[in-house]
């Protein structure tokens, strides 16, 4: 923590979000706006680690009826058909293309699961003010920020399907309740991400309700 | 802490403006995971409340099934979905695991039957068609009963009547299936009203259960007193009284059928309720034959062989069918080392009593033993007769023999036994004994005797007829050929004499002219001395005009 003694909350200094002034803050650095832009300042990202809370709690909620639900119904002349994720990647393997199963396993199931898992670390560690390897905790919440989007390919492929396989009595394919609820987890976790502030990962424990 | 000591000037720095109090933002991100356990909490309460019972239905195999897609319907209303197959622990079935509708907790009964619905050929019907597109289905019958279950086995072959279908079904037994098979038609009077369910084999392998169904309205007609029969194929008899060919429909040729009719004039009998027991005969004329509950048997000894006499041979009182051949046997008797074939004979007096029209009571045994003595009395024979010439078939015939040797009905063996008189051929048979017993007794040497000498006497006229005419042959036949030789000479000297252009004709001919011409001269002369009488002596005058 030697490199990162000095503070700019140390010195009661805050940067503004809108315009990039610094100003000082007076009092308990509360309900302070910048005198240039009124755009609202603080220190660290307010009430951080609770909204992150309320975002993972949130996302992991959704996260079961994302994979029990049926993300896909297809109907067609020879009968109907519907699938999870999980039917899907089972599907994809054991018609052999295990390729495709695992990209889809990776990006529908995996990640979405270890950005929850991810987060959920992060959280209890700045919670517990582990102090241990802060630059590996930061690099996991970088990665964290960048693969957010991405893990959005199921619900991406399913609208792509759904809007081109639309041929009446032959064909249909109708999304499923999975794909709002697993597009819900995306956002979630993409929320709870942006709602972290990274460097609490740098500060100890007491200064969190800063 | 560090105030102003090492740092840059902090004083420089505008101070932030202080901001009136907004909202209590901090509180509100709660909402989102309250919202999240909500939307999960009643897609979870949903699942939980529309998810429907399981049960599992066993099945031979599991073609055309498919876990997760299969689905149950009935009445081609999807009801539920096939989540698992398995196969048995054994094995030998393989295990459905059905996840149904919530609404279907009532379907799964003790008595539903599931199958698999597959494209089916057979039975003269084709069904299922729409399941080569789609993939098959597992269809069910829900059952009646309120006993609740879970455990089911599939049938293989489609139900051929549901349960909710109107009309009766009957038990038919059997010796043998015959042409009867799931599916195959009932007919009555050539209309197909229902169908055959189901068939077993007895547990003790000696007969066949068949059930049928009956559609409604036809149930109405199976009464107590209707008989069912085999009418597949075609029923080709040839017994002693022909050939006969029975058929029901082109359809039930080729695939069999079973028909039912209540013989006619039988009364009313009540209708008959769901599963009577009925008995399935091979054939109509078997159907229809009264039932002969009371039966009289009797023995009869034949002195002809019975070959062309089989067992079920028919009965006949003038020509009625009474009864039939029962079992023909072989008896030997070591007192008086004689085998006999005795014929046992079934008579069913009921038969004679229907026809009666006054109806006539059952009499007690001791009326019918005092009423069979009395005609016996009166010449009643039995009697082997050639049912057809052409077959070779026998039958029994009884009848009346008013110069019978007198007989007995001999009620004191196991079976009374009934006498009998030579039949028709045996009799003619015994004739012809008779006659070459008769000739046998001729004195036919003494008789050849007396006609080789007859004839001897007779070659020895032959003879001399012969030298007789030789001789005349010899003697007269010269002579004769001369006087025949003159005889043609006179005849040719005639003949020349009669031609027109001979000499004697032409004189003839001359002669009769000039005789001609003399009587007219002589004419003239007459008239002229008819006229001038006096010219006779004057001489002829000239006449004068």
């Amino acid at each position: 923590m030697n490199d990162s003694a000095v503070t700019a909350s140390q010195f009661g200094l805050c940067l503004c979000h809108g315009c990039g002034r610094l100003s000082r803050l007076g009092g308990d650095g509360h309900d302070m706006c910048c005198r240039r832009c009124g755009a609202a300042l603080h220190p660290r990202k307010p009430d951080s680690i609770a909204r992150t809370w309320a975002f993972l709690i949130a996302a992991y909620i959704l996260y079961v009826p994302a994979n029990v639900l049926p993300m896909m119904r297809t109907g067609s002349l020879f009968g109907a058909q519907v699938d999870t994720i999980m039917s899907g990647v089972v599907y994809l393997w054991h018609s052999g293309s295990w390729h495709i199963a695992l990209v889809v396993f990776i990006a529908s199931i995996v990640v979405p699961l270890a950005k929850m898992f991810s987060l959920t670390y992060l959280l209890i560690s700045v919670q517990l003010g582990w102090t241990h390897r802060p630059m590996e905790r930061t690099r996991l919440y970088r990665i964290l920020e960048f693969v957010g989007p991405w893990s959005m390919l199921d619900v991406y492929v399913v609208m792509i399907l759904v809007a081109l396989v639309q041929l009446k009595g032959l064909a249909t394919i109708q999304p499923g309740l999975a794909v709002a609820a697993f597009g819900a987890v995306v956002a979630l976790t993409m929320f709870a991400a942006m709602a972290f502030d990274p460097r609490l990962l740098w500060e100890p424990k007491k200064d969190h309700h800063v | 802490m560090f105030e102003g000591s090492r740092g840059p000037d902090l004083t420089d720095i505008p101070s932030a403006v202080a901001q009136p109090k907004r909202r209590s933002s901090s509180q509100l991100v709660w909402l989102v995971p309250i919202v999240a356990v909500l939307i999960g909490g009643w897609l979870a309460v949903k699942t939980i409340l529309e998810k429907g019972p399981t049960a599992t239905i066993t099945f031979k195999t599991a073609e055309g099934l498919e876990a997760g897609k299969t689905k149950v319907k009935y009445k081609n209303v999807e009801i539920g979905e096939v989540r698992t197959i398995g196969l048995s622990d054994d094995r030998s079935q393989i295990i459905v695991t059905v996840e149904f509708a919530k609404h279907a907790e009532d379907f799964l009964v003790d008595d539903t039957r599931f199958w698999v619905v597959r494209a089916r050929v057979g039975g003269g019907q084709i069904s299922g068609l729409g399941t080569l597109f789609s993939g098959a289905y597992i269809g069910l019958d829900i059952g009646r009963s309120t006993t609740k279950r879970n455990e089911f086995t599939g049938l293989e072959i489609p139900p051929i009547v549901t349960i909710d279908q109107p009309g009766r079904h009957f038990i038919l037994r059997s010796d043998d299936l015959g042409s009867a098979d799931l599916g195959t038609s009932i007919f009555f009077r050539h209309t197909q009203v229902g169908s055959v369910v189901a068939h077993e084999l007895d547990q003790n392998g000696k007969g066949v259960t068949i059930k049928v169904f009956v559609n409604a309205p036809f149930d109405q007609y199976v009464n107590a007193n209707t008989r069912f029969w085999d009418a597949g194929g075609i029923d080709m008899t040839l017994d002693a009284s022909g050939v006969k060919v029975d058929t029901q429909s082109v359809i039930s040729i080729l695939l069999g059928g079973v028909a039912f009719e209540s013989p006619a004039g039988t009364g009313a009998f009540p209708e008959a309720d769901p599963d009577t027991v009925f008995r399935l005969f091979a054939s109509r004329a078997a159907a229809m034959k009264q039932p002969d509950r009371e039966m009289r048997e009797f023995a009869m000894y034949f002195s002809e062989p019975l070959r062309g006499l089989t067992v079920g041979a028919p009965v006949e009182v003038n020509g009625l069918l009474v009864g039939e051949v029962k079992n023909i046997g072989f008896e030997y008797d070591a007192r008086l080392k004689k085998i006999s074939f005795p014929v046992d004979v079934a008579i069913f007096p009921g038969r004679l009593r229907a026809l009666s029209q006054e109806g006539m009571a059952e009499p007690t045994p001791a009326e019918w033993k005092a009423r069979m003595d009395t005609l016996v009395e009166q010449g009643l024979r039995g009697q082997l007769k050639t049912g057809s010439l052409l077959t070779g078939q026998l039958y029994v015939a009884v009848d009346f023999f008013p110069n019978a040797a007198p007989a007995k009905i001999d009620w004191m063996k196991k079976l009374p036994v009934f006498p009998t008189q030579p039949g028709t051929l045996v009799e003619l048979q015994a004739t012809l004994m008779n006659i070459s017993k008769k000739l046998e007794n001729m004195p036919i040497e003494q008789i050849s005797a007396d006609l080789r000498q007859a004839l001897q006497s007779l070659n020895r006229t032959l003879v001399s007829a012969d030298h007789a005419v030789k001789r005349m042959d010899k003697e007269l036949a010269p002579a004769a050929k001369s006087t025949l030789e003159d005889a043609r000479r006179m005849l040719n000297t005639a003949e020349r004499t009669l031609a027109s252009d001979a000499p004697l004709q032409q004189d003839l001919r001359t002669s009769l002219r000039d005789l001609s011409r003399a009587s007219q001269s002589l004419r003239e002369l007459t008239d002229l001395l008819d006229r001038q009488p006096e010219s006779l002596i004057r001489g002829k005058k000239e006449f004068k005009r």
